[in-house]
């Protein structure tokens, strides 16, 4: 068997083929932020979960700390239950506040963490307490003008 | 008129029946070049040089088309996207259009254009000059000997060739968004990284690119296989491979398509 030059020219095309997924996995994809090392897992029950879905980022003052990795529905309690996995290098205490964000006026939804005051910090499977579900649009507009025909009305009361 | 009814009925009674021999003369086909496939492999040479002409003469296509493809999607993402105030989006719209739906699916059409047609061609050939027939009287086996390496090549070729495509394209949105355009350059990689999931996006591109591969290779091969041993076959064969791949890469991309959505949500 001989080397020739077209084992030369397919060798280049397989280390380019290999070298256009590596660039597209890292440079265009996202999988050197969501290879996050070792985790433990934090839930948390919302009222609402508006539109987060699995593997949607968990952030805390805008650094990604962990990711949701399930989301379910609490029979019982009528609520959403979401499980996440937070990286283990970094500590939240026990009051830490959980809310679903959106990043941007229409952009995708996230969990918000807000460090608390609590000394004890949270493990492996705790519960959050503290949850702030997400803002549903409709809810926000029917509430506005809910209020703003109140006041109508407490002007003609006004006048009368 | 009763007479030429009959005979319609007839006509298409056959033609149905002789598609349906055919499918299954290719499925039959398929299966037996697979299992052929270990002895290619063995000679591993053979897949490489097929390699080099199904694969490398192919890129200069691909790469060039690819260019284009992006810089125009980066224009006309543009063009809608400011109407929102959300240009810097247009990383993303070029990313994903690409890696999900144009790296596979355009770069298996230019693949059928560009080297099935060659494929069917020089099988068509061979077979019309008995070379075919020379080979099994010299007691090689003209399926693992031709048939296989050329299948592995472009098994092989697919999935390479759409990841520079789709690489490619995606630095011809880069250079009309960022240079031309002004768009900030690390809010269109930012929004791009964000918004590209590895698993869903990258890894279902290649797996669509990968089945595109399959498709291709087997109807371009099995198109020169079974074409009539004429100058009149050959070139039939070989439209009916460019049209054949064509029909199955779209089809098949959207029965992909809807599996992977339905997978992702």
């Amino acid at each position: 068997m001989e080397r020739s030059t077209i084992d030369l020219w397919v060798g280049i095309f397989v280390v380019g083929g290999i070298a256009a997924l590596m660039a597209l996995a890292m440079k265009v994809g996202n999988l050197t932020s969501t290879n996050i090392g070792s985790t433990y897992t934090v839930s948390a029950y919302f009222e609402n979960i508006g539109g987060l879905k699995p593997r949607a980022p968990v952030k805390s003052a805008g650094v990604v700390v962990g990711r949701v990795s399930d989301i379910a529905f609490d029979d019982e309690k009528k609520e959403a239950l979401v499980t996440m996995n937070v990286d283990t290098k970094y500590h939240f205490d026990r009051d830490t506040n959980a809310s679903i964000l959106t990043s941007g006026l229409l952009g995708e939804q996230y969990i918000g963490l807000e460090a608390g005051g609590d000394t004890e910090m949270l493990k492996n499977g705790d519960k959050i307490k503290l949850t702030q579900g997400a803002v549903v649009l409709e809810k926000l507009i029917s509430q506005f003008l809910y209020s703003k025909a109140s006041e109508g009305n407490d002007k003609k009361e006004d006048t009368k | 008129m009763f007479d030429r009814l009959i005979k319609t009925v007839c006509g298409i009674g056959h033609r149905t029946i002789d598609r349906i021999i055919r499918l299954g003369f290719a499925a039959r086909f398929f299966l037996y070049s697979l299992s052929c496939s270990g002895e290619s492999i063995r000679r591993f040479p053979l897949v490489i040089r097929e390699i080099y002409f199904t694969g490398v003469l192919s890129l200069i296509i691909i790469l060039v088309s690819a260019l284009f493809v992006g810089m125009v999607l980066g224009l006309q993402g543009y063009n809608t996207l400011q109407r929102y105030g959300s240009s810097e989006a247009v990383g993303v719209l070029v990313a994903l259009s690409l890696v999900r739906e144009l790296g596979p699916v355009v770069t298996a059409l230019l693949f059928a254009g560009r080297a099935g047609t060659a494929i069917t061609a020089e099988i068509g050939l061979m077979k019309a000059t008995e070379q075919l027939s020379a080979m099994e009287m010299m007691a090689v086996n003209p399926i693992a000997r031709v048939v296989a390496p050329r299948f592995w090549a472009g098994v092989i070729s697919m999935p390479f060739l759409a990841a520079m495509f789709s690489i490619t394209g995606v630095f011809g949105g880069f250079l009309v968004a960022v240079p031309l355009i002004g768009i900030d350059d690390g809010a269109f990689w930012s929004q791009m990284q964000a918004n590209v999931d590895f698993h869903e996006d990258i890894v279902n591109g290649v797996i669509k690119s990968l089945v595109f591969g399959v498709a291709c290779t087997i109807i371009a091969l099995f198109e020169g296989y079974d074409a009539p041993p004429t100058a009149e076959g050959v070139s039939r064969a070989t439209t009916r491979t460019v049209v054949n791949s064509s029909l199955a890469v779209l089809g098949l991309d959207f029965v992909m398509t809807s599996f992977m959505l339905h997978g992702g949500n």
